[in-house]
């Protein structure tokens, strides 16, 4: 019964892994510029494969009695460094110069870039 | 608050010695009566009781992940729908927070919620600016749980 259970949790896991991570390929070709495309790369592609290791750590912790801490481990350093690695290439993306799509609402952004190019043009 | 944790592991290893049985069980109980000891004596040290902020912290990563699914959630209903009703903006959003770590604890929980993206940090770190992917409608439901993040940041390092 406990097996049955088990086996449930971890083929949940690592189901819900897989559509996350599908979701994410499926936002990086629909969504219309990289800003968006950020949004789906930084959240969903690290729920996603945090929720793969997490099965995988399920699966060898329940099934064959080991615990793997580096797999806890590997899950935590996701958890830190994806949202830092969608604010990099994010923010590199807009001090280069690429536009945002032409439906964007709003930018708040542009002329603080751009008085900060004059403060540096003048030194 | 590091002072008082250094104390509670002292009183621990005190009660091993005491007890003269060196493991885990008996260090648990003495960690359990040192936090007791410091929360009857908590008047004579400057700060709060320790367990209060470990509490605010264990707090902060419950709300940490119930976000984080939620987001995914939301993306995800973004981008199954045919026409993608999505209008995306970058806003300004001013910050109480000052410390360096607080704006990087905020930005990164910023980053994972749902529909929000940290584009830049302005220069005297008073304002974030924000790619959100579908404005307009969600501007106060953002704000607000900004002001819920900033909330949690703030009980964690008062």
């Amino acid at each position: 019964m406990t097996m049955i259970l088990a086996n449930i949790l971890i083929g949940v896991t690592v189901s819900l892994g897989v559509i996350f991570i599908l979701v994410t390929a499926i936002g990086l070709i629909r969504l219309p510029d990289i800003y968006c495309r950020t949004h789906a790369a930084s959240k969903s592609a690290t729920l996603g494969v945090m929720f793969i290791l997490l099965g995988v750590f399920l699966h060898f912790w329940l099934i064959e009695g080991i615990v793997n801490t580096r797999i806890i481990l590997g899950i935590v350093f996701l958890f830190i460094t994806g949202p830092v690695g969608g604010h990099v290439i994010g923010r590199s993306a807009y001090l280069s110069g690429v536009k945002m799509w032409d439906q964007s609402v709003k930018d708040e952004l542009a002329p603080v870039i751009a008085e900060r190019k004059k403060l540096d043009e003048q030194k | 608050m590091s002072f008082q944790i250094m104390l509670n592991f002292f009183i621990a290893f005190l009660w091993m010695f005491l007890t003269v049985s060196f493991n885990a069980s008996t260090f648990v109980v003495g960690f359990l009566l040192g936090a007791m000891m410091l929360w009857i004596t908590k008047g004579f040290f400057p700060g709060r009781f320790y367990m209060n902020r470990v509490w605010a912290v264990i707090k902060l990563i419950l709300l940490f992940f119930k976000e984080l699914i939620l987001a995914n959630i939301q993306v995800l209903l973004l981008i199954v729908q045919p026409k993608m009703p999505i209008k995306p903006a970058i806003f300004a959003l001013p910050t109480v927070l000052e410390k360096d770590w607080e704006i990087t604890l905020l930005s990164n929980l910023i980053t994972l919620t749902p529909g929000t993206l940290v584009i830049d940090v302005s220069e005297d770190s008073k304002t974030l600016y924000i790619h959100a992917i579908d404005y307009g409608d969600a501007d106060d439901a953002i704000n607000s749980i900004k002001n819920t993040f900033e909330k949690a940041i703030q009980e964690v390092s008062r």
